[in-house]
């Protein structure tokens, strides 16, 4: 995959670098600010882009702001925004319509490499993936009532809202493929809505129900 | 001994001074606002012309007044408080710099200026009369016995009868010098009585001088709170991410002595640095956010709340209705507001379910915040934590109020001024 980073600190850039590097991926270019960013998105048309929220001069939301453009003027391009806290709120505005290939994480999930990694190529795929922070937060402040579901079913339907395929959340949980296809079943059941087929659209109906 | 030392004291004759300037400034005063109110009212009949002149006359009161001031510290040592400036904070400004606006009339600084104004001319003339004439009276009495004889009666006259021989003279001077006497502590009384009016116009009311003592504490409150909140985050900082680090440091090192003899162990110091790592990045960002969570800067009270609503293990429901964000630091307090209520919701209240309304009221208006819950109750107001919040909330202006009886509900609200 052939990646653009946007991230002010040296110190992590260098070292996002080095292990995409180490996992076979190619940096196309790495930029320390939003303006440069977007430059080099334009220049590059990279798989995936891995953008800090916070970020020069205003040092808030330039970041996201920057991946909000990514994501609308290239629709093909992954947006994975890392970020040392993250909101529920900003993980609304980069989803709005469009769950397809974007993720949000916190900087620390950068330290389980593997886990990273698969969630930076499931946004280049086209997939989602969000911070089990966020999820908690969305279903904390979930628009709709909660409390038919049993407590298995909540945590698939985390892991889900996550972004996670069936198998992922079958190997989690410690459990077989037909127990977790049922459960979701079950969730789709009790919060009426339409099952879907594919990974991205049964997240789509996740984050719809959860009121993004 | 002190009666005959004060007819030569500093004191008594910058009073007698204090007088005699008095009766000078008046006159130029009264004529200056006489002719400003008269032709400025008189003028509004006409044409708007007299709102300019009537907005230099409270100026000038205003100038005058402060002179006054001064003039008082410099011959009588007191010292009176002034009365905000016309347009500083407390006290209504002028249109385009010099038309009075509307409610520059209701206010008392204005009358008790102009009013001072008027005024200083009739009390410094009857000061001055009477200090005068008491120092001449005496002075004529005293000295009789020198010029007395040379007199075309031989002595002055009351009625019928010419004041001279011994017994008439003797008890002339003992007059005078009774006058004399008597003089200066009458001048510096008259002083004293004039600067207790100029206090008692010139100085801000009672409730100003209240209000100053209210916000001398609150500001101390504050300041003890901030030094309180910066031994905790050092506490914190010292206690969490420092000794992980400090632990994560030492498993590194242990690890890179055993790489040459023993993979299997340093491997498993390895693992073990990686948790220490990231827990300390955890507690890091669980204490960014406890200091300022930078999610309320960008997006507001809404979105910072439904933040802190998701971390507390009790089920929070959250209402904000703020239509115009308030200034950062009301945001702030009721921010902190609300993450120590649900702090003290989580650990003492077993509650099963809590509730938080933040709604916003008019503009710039007020906010009010109100958090509760349906456990045990029996709040602790006097504790760190309600108090820390009650001086916070007060550094802002704003009022709260702790309803916590024992068995519950506990309410916790707060009204915070936004302007």
């Amino acid at each position: 995959m052939r990646v653009v980073i946007a991230e002010d600190s040296v110190l992590l850039r260098e070292g996002l670098t080095r292990l995409l590097t180490e996992a076979g991926h190619e940096v196309a270019a790495v930029a320390g600010d939003g303006e440069g960013f977007l430059r080099a998105v334009a220049e590059h048309t990279p798989d995936v882009v891995v953008v800090d929220v916070r970020m020069p001069p205003t040092f808030t939301d330039e970041g996201l702001r920057a991946a909000l453009v990514v994501r609308d003027r290239w629709p093909k391009i992954g947006v994975l925004v890392l970020s040392q806290w993250v909101e529920e709120r900003y993980a609304t505005e980069l989803i709005s319509g469009r769950p397809h290939g974007v993720g949000y994480l916190l900087k620390d999930r950068v330290a389980d490499v593997a886990e990273f990694l698969d969630a930076l190529t499931r946004v280049a795929d086209g997939g989602s993936a969000l911070d089990p922070e966020v999820v908690a937060q969305l279903l904390a402040r979930s628009r709709h009532p909660l409390g038919e579901l049993t407590p298995r079913e909540r945590e698939v339907l985390a892991l889900m809202a996550e972004g996670r395929s069936n198998a992922a959340i079958a190997d989690t949980l410690v459990v077989g493929g037909g127990a977790v296809e049922k459960h979701i079943n079950n969730i789709f059941t009790k919060l009426g809505l339409a099952p879907g087929d594919r990974d991205h659209r049964r997240v789509l109906a996740v984050l719809r129900y959860l009121g993004t | 001994m002190f009666l005959i030392r004060d007819l030569v004291s500093a004191r008594t004759w910058l009073a007698m001074t204090q007088h005699l300037s008095g009766l000078f400034l008046g006159f130029v005063a009264i004529f200056i606002v006489t002719f400003g109110l008269g032709f400025g009212f008189g003028g509004l009949f006409f044409a708007l012309a007299g709102l300019p002149l009537l907005g230099v006359t409270v100026r000038l009161a205003h100038w005058f007044a402060r002179a006054e001031r001064a003039r008082f510290a410099l011959f009588t040592g007191a010292r009176i408080p002034a009365w905000p400036a016309p347009g500083a904070p407390g006290r209504v400004g002028f249109r385009s710099g010099i038309i009075p606006r509307w409610r520059t009339w209701s206010e008392g600084a204005t009358w008790a200026e102009l009013g001072y104004a008027l005024l200083r001319l009739p009390v410094s003339a009857a000061a001055a009369t009477i200090s005068v004439t008491t120092w001449a009276v005496g002075l004529i009495l005293l000295l009789l016995p020198a010029y007395g004889a040379a007199m075309p009666s031989g002595g002055p006259t009351i009625g019928d009868t010419v004041i001279r021989g011994t017994h008439d003279l003797a008890a002339s001077v003992l007059l005078g010098l009774l006058l004399l006497l008597v003089a200066p502590q009458l001048t510096r009384g008259l002083a004293v009585a004039d600067g207790a009016l100029a206090r008692r116009l010139l100085g801000p009311r009672r409730d100003l001088a209240a209000r100053v003592t209210e916000l001398e504490i609150s500001r101390e409150r504050v300041v003890d709170a901030a030094e309180a909140e910066r031994r905790r985050i050092e506490r914190d900082l010292h206690d969490g991410a420092q000794q992980r680090l400090v632990a994560l440091a030492m498993e590194l090192g242990r690890a890179k002595a055993r790489f040459a003899d023993d993979l299997d162990a340093a491997r498993e110091l390895v693992d073990q640095a990686h948790v220490q790592a990231k827990e300390a990045l955890t507690e890091l960002r669980n204490l960014v956010r406890g200091v300022h969570p930078p999610v309320l800067t960008d997006r507001g009270l809404d979105a910072a709340l439904s933040g802190l609503a998701a971390l507390c293990p009790v089920p929070v429901d959250v209402h904000v209705d703020v239509p115009v964000r308030p200034k950062s630091s009301v945001e702030a307090v009721a921010y902190f507001m609300v993450a120590e209520a649900l702090t003290n919701v989580a650990k003492h209240s077993r509650a099963s379910h809590a509730k938080v309304v933040v709604e916003g009221h008019g503009y710039p208006g007020t906010l009010t915040v109100m958090v509760s819950d349906d456990g045990i109750g029996g709040a602790d107001i006097a504790g760190a934590g309600l108090s820390g919040l009650a001086d916070r909330v007060s550094g802002v202006d704003g009022r709260m109020s702790v309803e916590s009886p024992s068995g519950g509900p506990t309410i916790i609200a707060a009204e915070l001024p936004c302007g």
